[in-house]
C-alpha cells in the first residue's frame, strides 16, 4: 500500500476530530489545552503532507512552516498553561464551566 | 437818565426780579430786610416807570421799540424786544403804584406769618412778571412773562400750602388758565406762521403794523380768537372764570394784587395790545372776533354780578365783582376800542385794590372772619377803613362826578349804546349797573352798618401801615376822576395818539342820566332790601330757589366737575387701562403666541423626532440582549460555535465548488 | 487729537476694568473719576468741533472687515456732539444718584461706552455693535439691581428691544445685499433717489421702523418702558430715559428718515397720528398713575412724542417750507437735550423721595413743603421745566417744535396741545399731593436736601435756567447740522 495524500489527510482529519472532541467535551482546562494541541498537530500533519506531495518536494518550505508552527504551539502551550495556573490561583478551579466571566 | 431808561425799559421788571431772587436766598428770620428789599425794589420800579411815563406825555403817538435776537435756530433769528408806548407806560405806572400800596399793606397784614420772607419774594416776582408783560414787544416774550405771571399766581394762591383748599385753588387756577393759554399758544404759533414774526412793532414789519397784518389775511380772526382764549383764562371770563373766586384762598394782599392791578388785567391788556389783530378788516368798527369779545364780556359781566348778589364771603363778593368788571372791560374793548377798555382797567385797578385792601383790613380787624353775615356796625370800630371802603364802593357802583369808576363806566355804556350789531348788550349792561350798585350796597350794609354781630364785637382799626395804602389809593381813585372826566378826554387821547380837546358838552350825555337813575335805583333798592337784614339774607327769604342757584355759583363748578373734568379723568383712566390691558395685552399676546409656538415645537421634538430615535435605540438594545444570551461565557460553547461555523463554511465551500 | 472719539469710548471701558480690579470701596470714586475723564474728552471734542462747517468732523476711518463692508468709521456732526455731551452729563448724574456695589458701576461704565459708540459710529455694522452693546448692560442693571418685578421687567425690556434690533438687522442685511454698503453717508446719498424699490423697500422700512420705534418708544410699542423704568434703580432710570431713549430718536434722524423718504411720505398721516397718540395717551396715562416713577416714565413717552412729531413733520408731509423744517428740527434736537436732563432730574428727585420714605406712591406723601422746602422747591423747578414753563429749558424746544409743526401740519399740532395741558395737570396733581396739605405722619422725619445732594442738583438746575434764558450756546452746536438736514429732507 503506497502512502497517498488521502491517507495522510484522513489521519490528520481524524486527529483533528479527536482533538476537537477533547476540547469540547472535557471540563478541565488542561485537557482542553491538550485537545487544542492535538488539533494543531493535525494541522501540522496537513502541512507536511501537502509539502511532501507537492510538485516541488525538494524545497524545505513545508518543513520550515511546520517547525515554526510547532515552535509557536509550544509557546502557546506555555502561555496557555501559565494562564490556566493563574486562573486556578485566582478561582481555585480549572473547571471551565465555572469560568463564565465572559458571559455577555 | 431819562433817555437811558427809555432805551432800557427792561430794567423796570428786572429790579423787582432781582429783589425777589435776593429775598429768596435770605434766611427766614430776616423779615425786615425782606420787606425792605421788596418795597425798595417796587419804589425803584415805580420811579423808573414814572421816568419813562414822562417822555410819552410829550410826544403824541410816542413809541420806542428795542428789538434784539434772542437766539438763532437754523438760518433764522428769533427776535424779541421791549416797547414803550402810552399803553405800556400807563400800565407800568399803575402796576408799580398799586403794587407798592399792596406791598406796604402786606407788611402789616402778613406780620404774623412764619413765611414772611417767602411771601415778599413771591410778591416781587409777581410784580416783575407783570411789568414784563406790559413792556414786551413780542408776542412770545409776552407769553413768557404771561406764564411767569401764572406761576407767580400759582405760588401766591397756594401760599398757605398746608391748607388743602389753598393748594386745590392754586392748582385749579393754574390749570384753568393754562387751558386758555394753550389756545393762546396755538394763536401764537399760527401768528408766527402767517406773519413770519412775533414782534409787535419792528419799524413797519411787525405783526401789528400794516405790512404784517396784510400777510395775515383771513386767518387774523382765528388768531385773534385763539389769543383771546388766553385772555379769557387769565381775565376770568366765562367759561373759564371758575378759578378766580377760588383764588381767594390766597392771602388778601394777593387777592388785591391778582384781582385788582395785575394778573386779571393782563388779559384785558393782551387784547388791547394786539387790538390791531382784532380790528383788522373791520367793517363799521366790527369784526367777528370783536363780536365774540363783546358777547363773552356781556355774559361774564351779568352772570358774575348776579352771583355776587348771593355770596356771603366778603372777598368772594369782590372777586365776582372783579369778574363782572372784567367782562365790562372786554365789552368796552369790543365796542369802543383800546382807550375805553384801558381807562376802565386803570380806574378799576385803583378802586378794586382799594376795596380788596379795605376788605383785608376788615378781615384783619375781625380776626380773619370773612363771612359778612357775622360782621356789622364796623363803621364805629374802623372809621378809616369805613370811609376809604365807602369811596371804593361808590366808585365801583358808578356814583358820578368824583369817582373814577363812574366816568369810565359811563364811557362804556355810551359806546355800547351805539353798537350797531345789537342793542341787547347795552340793556344787559344796564341791568349789570343796577346789580353792581345793589350788591355793593348789600355788602356795605352788612359789614359797616347795623348792629355788630359775632365777629365784629371787638374789632379794631388796623395799624397805619395798612390804612395808609388805603388812603393813598383813595387819592388815586379820586384823582383819576379828574383825568378821566369826559369833558377833557385826555387819557383816551393819550392812548390813541389823538389830541384831546376840552368840551363841556361831552360832560353830560343823555345816557348819563339813564345810568345815574339806575345807580340810584340800585343803591336805593339795596338800602330798602338790606336795611333790616339779619343773619339770613332777605333775598334768601323771598326767593330761596334763586338764591341757592346764585349762592352755588349757578352750579357751574359742579357742571364742570360732572362733564369736562369727569370726562378727562375718565379719559386718563381709560388711557391707563388701555395701556395696561390692550397695548400691553397685545404685546403679551404676541409673546404668548411665541410661547405657544415653543410648546408646539417642543411637542414635535419630543413626540416626533425624539421618539423615533428612542424606539430605534430600544430595538437595538433588545437585539443586543438576545445576542448576549449566546455569549454564555463558556469557552467550549464558543469553541463549538467556531467548529460549527467552520463546518458550515466547509459545506458552503463544497456546495459552491 | 486724532483719536479723540476712540479715546472717548475707551475711557469708560478702561474705567470698568479698573472698577472690577480695584478694592470694593473705591468703585464709586473710580467710576466718577473716569467720568471726569470722559467729561474732559467730551469738552475737548466740543472745543475741536467746528460748528460752522458742514458734514462729519474728527473722522477716524480704518478698514475693519472689508469682506462685509464693515469699516471702523467714527465721526461727529452737531447731533452726535449734542448727544455725546448729553451722555457725559447724564451718566455721572446717574452714578451719583445712589450707592451700589462695584458691579453696578462697572456695568454702568460699559453702558456709557456703548452709548458714546452709538452716537459716533458712522458705519452700520459698528453702530449696530454699539447699539446692542448698550442693551445688555441695561438688561443686567435692571435684572440684578432693580426693584420689585425686576425679572419680569428686565426680560420684557430685553426681549422687546432685542426683537426690534433683530428686525432692524435683517432689514440692513437686505439693504446691504441690494446696495453693497453699510456706510451711513453713502446710504443717505442713495436714499435721496429711493434706496430700494417694491416689496423689499417696505420690508426693510418696517424692520428698521420697528426697531427704532421700540427704542424711542413710539406708541403703541411703548409698553416695556413703564415697567422697565419703574423697576430700574434710580440712576439707571435716569440714564435710560436721559440717553438710551435718545438712541431711538437718533436712529430715526440718522437712518430711517434719510433712507426711506418715499415710504415715510406715503405713511405720513399715520406716523403723525402715532406721534400724537404718544403725546396724548401717554400724558393721560401719566395722570392716572399712582406711582411717581411710572408717572415720570409716561411723561417721558409723551415728551419723546413731541420729538417724533417734529421729525415726522419734516419728512412725512408734502408741503414743507425750509424755515419751518429748520424750526421743527431745531426744536427736536433741543427737546432731546432738554428732556435728557429734565427727566433725569425728575427721576433723581423721585429717587430722593424713595430713599427717605421707602415708597414712592403719590399718596404716600403729603405736606412735604413744610418739612423739606428745598427739596420741594428744586423738584418743582424740574417739574415746571418738564411741563414747559417759559424761562426754563423745556419751553424752548417745545415752542420750536410747535412752531415748525403747526406751520406744516396744523391740525395734528393742534391736537398735540392737549398733551401740554394734560402734562401740566399730571404735575399739578403730583405737586398738590406731595407738597401741600398737612404734613403726613410718615414724612415727619424727612431730612431736607443734604449738602451732597445740593451739589448734585445745582449744576443741572442751573443748566435748565441757562438753556431757558439764553439757549444760543446749545443751538450753536447743531445749527449747521439742522440747516444741512433740512436741505437733505426737503
Amino acid at each position: 500500500m503506497t502512502p497517498t495524500l488521502s491517507i495522510f489527510l484522513a489521519v490528520s482529519a481524524a486527529l483533528f476530530c479527536i482533538g476537537l472532541l477533547a476540547a469540547l467535551s472535557r471540563r478541565h482546562a488542561i485537557f482542553i489545552l491538550i485537545g487544542i494541541e492535538m488539533m494543531l498537530a493535525a494541522a501540522n500533519l496537513n502541512f507536511i503532507a501537502f509539502w511532501r506531495f507537492s510538485p516541488e518536494p525538494h524545497q524545505p518550505t513545508g518543513v520550515m512552516v511546520a517547525i515554526f508552527s510547532i515552535a509557536i504551539a509550544a509557546a502557546e502551550a506555555a502561555v496557555g498553561l501559565a494562564l490556566v495556573i493563574a486562573v486556578y490561583r485566582h478561582y481555585r478551579t480549572t473547571n471551565v464551566d465555572q469560568l463564565d466571566k465572559l458571559k455577555g | 437818565m431819562n433817555t437811558w431808561i427809555v432805551d432800557n425799559v427792561w430794567v423796570i421788571p428786572a429790579v423787582p426780579f432781582v429783589a425777589s431772587l435776593v429775598i429768596l436766598s435770605l434766611a427766614k428770620s430776616w423779615r425786615k430786610s425782606a420787606a425792605a428789599l421788596a418795597v425798595i425794589g417796587q419804589v425803584v420800579a415805580l420811579a423808573l416807570s414814572i421816568l419813562v411815563f414822562l417822555p410819552t406825555l410829550q410826544t403824541v403817538g410816542f413809541r420806542v421799540a428795542h428789538n434784539f435776537t434772542w437766539f438763532t435756530f437754523g438760518e433764522q433769528a428769533l427776535r424779541i424786544g421791549w416797547v414803550l408806548d402810552p399803553l405800556a407806560a400807563v400800565m407800568l405806572v399803575m402796576i408799580a403804584l398799586v403794587g407798592l400800596c399792596i406791598f406796604v399793606f402786606s407788611i402789616g397784614y402778613m406780620a404774623g406769618d412764619k413765611d414772611f420772607t417767602r411771601f415778599f419774594a413771591y410778591l416781587s416776582f409777581f410784580s416783575a412778571a407783570m411789568l414784563g408783560v406790559v413792556i414786551a414787544n413780542s408776542l412770545l416774550l409776552l407769553f413768557v412773562y404771561w406764564e411767569l405771571v401764572g406761576l407767580a399766581s400759582y405760588l401766591l394762591i397756594g401760599f398757605w400750602i398746608h391748607k388743602p383748599s389753598a393748594a386745590a385753588a392754586a392748582k385749579k387756577a393754574f390749570i384753568t388758565t393754562r387751558i386758555g393759554d394753550m389756545g393762546f399758544f396755538l394763536g401764537l404759533v399760527w401768528l408766527y406762521r402767517s406773519s413770519g414774526t412775533l414782534l409787535f412793532y419792528d419799524g413797519g414789519n411787525g405783526c401789528l403794523e400794516s405790512a404784517g397784518l396784510v400777510m395775515l389775511g383771513g386767518s387774523a380772526t382765528f388768531i385773534a380768537l385763539l389769543i383771546f382764549s388766553g385772555a379769557v383764562g387769565k381775565s376770568g371770563q366765562f367759561p373759564l372764570h371758575v378759578w378766580l373766586p377760588d383764588a381767594m384762598e390766597g392771602p388778601t394782599p394777593v387777592s388785591a394784587l391778582i384781582h385788582a392791578a395785575t394778573m386779571v388785567a393782563a388779559g384785558v391788556f393782551l387784547v388791547a395790545r394786539v387790538y390791531p389783530l382784532f380790528s383788522f378788516g373791520a367793517i363799521d368798527g366790527m369784526t367777528t372776533s370783536l363780536t365774540v369779545v363783546v358777547w363773552i364780556g356781556v355774559t361774564t359781566a351779568l352772570m358774575a354780578a348776579l352771583i355776587a348778589l348771593a355770596q356771603a364771603d366778603i372777598k368772594r363778593i369782590l372777586a365776582y365783582s372783579t369778574v363782572s368788571q372784567l367782562g365790562l372791560m372786554m365789552v368796552s374793548l369790543g365796542v369802543g376800542g383800546v382807550a375805553a377798555g384801558i381807562t376802565h382797567l386803570l380806574a378799576h385797578g385803583f378802586f378794586k385794590a382799594l376795596l380788596f385792601l379795605g376788605a383785608g383790613s376788615v378781615i384783619h380787624g375781625c380776626h380773619h372772619e370773612q363771612d359778612i353775615r357775622k360782621m356789622g356796625g364796623l363803621q364805629k370800630f374802623m372809621p378809616v377803613t369805613f370811609r376809604t371802603y365807602a369811596i371804593g364802593m361808590m366808585s365801583l357802583s358808578g356814583v358820578p362826578l368824583f369817582f373814577s369808576g363812574a366816568w369810565t363806566k359811563e364811557e362804556i355804556l355810551h359806546s355800547t349804546s351805539h353798537w350797531p350789531k345789537s342793542p341787547v348788550p347795552y340793556y344787559l349792561l344796564l341791568a349789570g349797573v343796577v346789580l353792581t350798585a345793589l350788591y355793593m350796597t348789600r355788602q356795605m350794609i352788612y359789614v359797616f352798618f347795623g348792629k355788630p354781630r359775632a365777629a365784629a364785637r371787638d374789632a379794631q382799626e388796623s395799624p397805619p401801615v395798612m390804612t395808609l395804602p388805603l388812603i393813598a389809593l383813595v387819592f388815586c381813585t379820586i384823582f383819576f376822576s379828574v383825568v378821566l372826566t369826559p369833558a377833557w378826554p385826555w387819557l383816551s387821547g393819550y392812548l390813541t395818539g389823538e389830541p384831546a380837546q376840552f368840551t363841556l358838552e361831552q360832560m353830560i350825555q343823555p345816557t348819563f342820566f339813564v345810568s345815574l337813575a339806575l345807580v340810584a335805583v340800585g343803591i336805593g333798592l339795596g338800602v330798602l332790601m338790606y336795611r333790616k337784614a339779619g343773619q339770613t339774607d332777605p333775598l334768601e327769604q323771598s326767593m330761596p330757589a334763586l338764591f341757592r342757584f346764585l349762592e352755588n355759583k349757578m352750579w357751574l363748578d359742579e357742571i364742570y366737575e360732572w362733564t369736562v373734568i369727569a370726562f378727562s379723568r375718565t379719559a386718563a383712566r381709560v388711557s391707563d387701562w388701555m395701556d395696561r390691558h390692550v397695548w400691553d395685552g397685545l404685546v403679551r399676546a404676541f409673546g404668548e403666541l411665541g410661547q405657544l409656538f415653543g410648546i408646539f415645537s417642543t411637542n414635535v421634538d419630543e413626540r416626533g423626532i425624539n421618539a423615533g430615535v428612542d424606539e430605534t435605540m430600544t430595538g437595538a438594545r433588545g437585539l443586543g440582549r438576545v445576542m448576549s444570551r449566546w455569549h454564555s461565557g463558556q469557552i467550549q460553547t464558543y469553541l463549538g460555535a467556531v467548529a460549527v461555523g467552520m463546518l458550515a463554511l466547509l459545506i458552503l465551500y463544497a456546495w459552491l465548488t | 487729537m486724532a483719536h479723540l472719539i476712540t479715546a472717548l469710548f475707551l475711557t469708560p471701558l478702561a474705567g470698568a476694568l479698573f472698577v472690577i480690579v480695584a478694592p470694593k470701596n473705591f468703585a464709586r470714586g473710580i467710576a466718577l473719576g473716569f467720568n471726569l475723564g470722559t467729561a474732559i474728552l467730551a469738552f475737548l471734542l466740543w472745543r475741536n468741533f467746528d460748528a460752522t462747517s458742514v458734514g462729519l468732523q474728527l473722522i477716524e476711518r480704518h478698514t475693519w472687515i472689508p469682506a462685509i463692508g464693515a469699516e471702523y468709521l467714527l465721526g461727529i456732526d452737531g447731533l452726535s456732539l449734542l448727544l455725546v455731551l448729553l451722555t457725559s452729563l447724564v451718566v455721572p448724574f446717574g452714578l451719583l444718584a445712589q450707592r451700589m456695589d462695584r458691579g453696578f458701576y462697572a456695568v454702568m461704565l460699559v453702558m456709557q461706552s456703548a452709548l458714546y459708540g452709538t452716537f459716533t459710529a458712522q458705519n452700520f455694522v459698528l453702530w449696530f455693535l454699539f447699539y446692542e452693546m448698550s442693551l445688555i448692560p441695561a438688561f443686567l442693571l435692571i435684572k440684578i439691581w432693580g426693584g420689585e418685578n425686576r425679572d419680569r421687567a428686565a426680560t420684557k425690556f430685553f426681549v422687546y428691544t432685542f426683537l426690534g434690533s433683530v428686525a432692524m438687522l435683517l432689514s440692513f442685511l437686505g439693504i446691504y445685499f441690494a446696495k453693497g454698503t453699510f456706510d451711513f453717508a453713502a446710504l443717505t446719498d442713495l436714499g435721496k433717489n429711493g434706496l430700494l424699490t417694491g416689496k423689499l423697500a417696505w420690508f426693510a422700512f418696517a424692520g428698521i421702523f420697528l426697531g427704532l420705534a421700540v427704542k424711542v418708544p413710539l406708541f403703541p410699542f411703548h409698553t416695556w418702558l413703564p415697567d422697565a423704568y419703574e423697576s430700574a434703580p434710580t440712576g439707571v432710570s435716569m440714564v435710560l430715559t436721559g440717553v438710551l431713549s435718545k438712541m431711538g430718536v437718533y436712529g430715526f434722524v440718522r437712518l430711517l428718515l434719510p433712507l426711506f423718504p418715499h415710504e415715510i411720505k406715503i405713511l405720513g398721516p399715520w406716523l403723525l397720528g402715532l406721534a400724537i397718540c404718544s403725546i396724548v395717551f401717554a400724558s393721560l396715562a401719566a395722570w392716572a398713575q399712582s406711582d411717581l416713577k411710572r408717572m415720570v416714565a409716561y411723561l417721558s413717552i409723551s415728551h419723546l412724542g413731541y420729538c417724533m412729531l417734529g421729525l415726522f413733520v419734516v419728512t412725512a408731509t408734502s408741503l414743507r417750507p425750509i424755515p419751518e423744517m429748520q424750526a421743527a428740527l431745531s426744536g427736536v434736537f433741543m427737546q432731546i437735550f432738554n428732556h435728557g436732563i429734565t427727566a433725569a432730574a425728575l427721576f433723581y428727585f423721585v429717587g430722593l423721595l424713595e430713599q427717605r420714605r421707602g415708597l414712592r406712591g403719590i399718596d404716600d406723601f403729603g405736606g412735604l413743603m413744610q418739612r423739606t422746602p428745598l427739596l420741594c422747591g428744586w423738584m418743582s423747578v424740574a417739574m415746571f421745566s418738564s411741563l414747559g414753563l417759559p424761562g426754563l429749558n423745556g419751553f424752548i424746544g417745545e415752542f420750536l417744535i410747535f412752531k415748525g409743526s403747526f406751520a406744516i401740519a396744523a391740525s395734528f399740532t393742534a391736537v398735540a396741545v392737549i398733551g401740554l395741558l394734560v402734562t401740566a395737570i399730571a404735575f399739578m396733581r403730583a405737586m398738590q399731593a406731595l407738597f401741600s396739605g398737612p404734613l403726613a405722619e410718615s414724612c415727619s422725619a424727612f431730612v431736607d436736601l443734604r449738602l451732597g445732594e445740593k451739589f448734585i442738583i445745582l449744576p443741572v438746575t442751573l443748566l435748565m435756567f441757562a438753556i431757558g434764558i439764553a439757549p444760543q450756546f446749545v443751538f450753536n452746536i447743531f445749527n449747521t447740522t439742522v440747516i444741512q438736514m433740512a436741505r437733505l429732507f426737503a
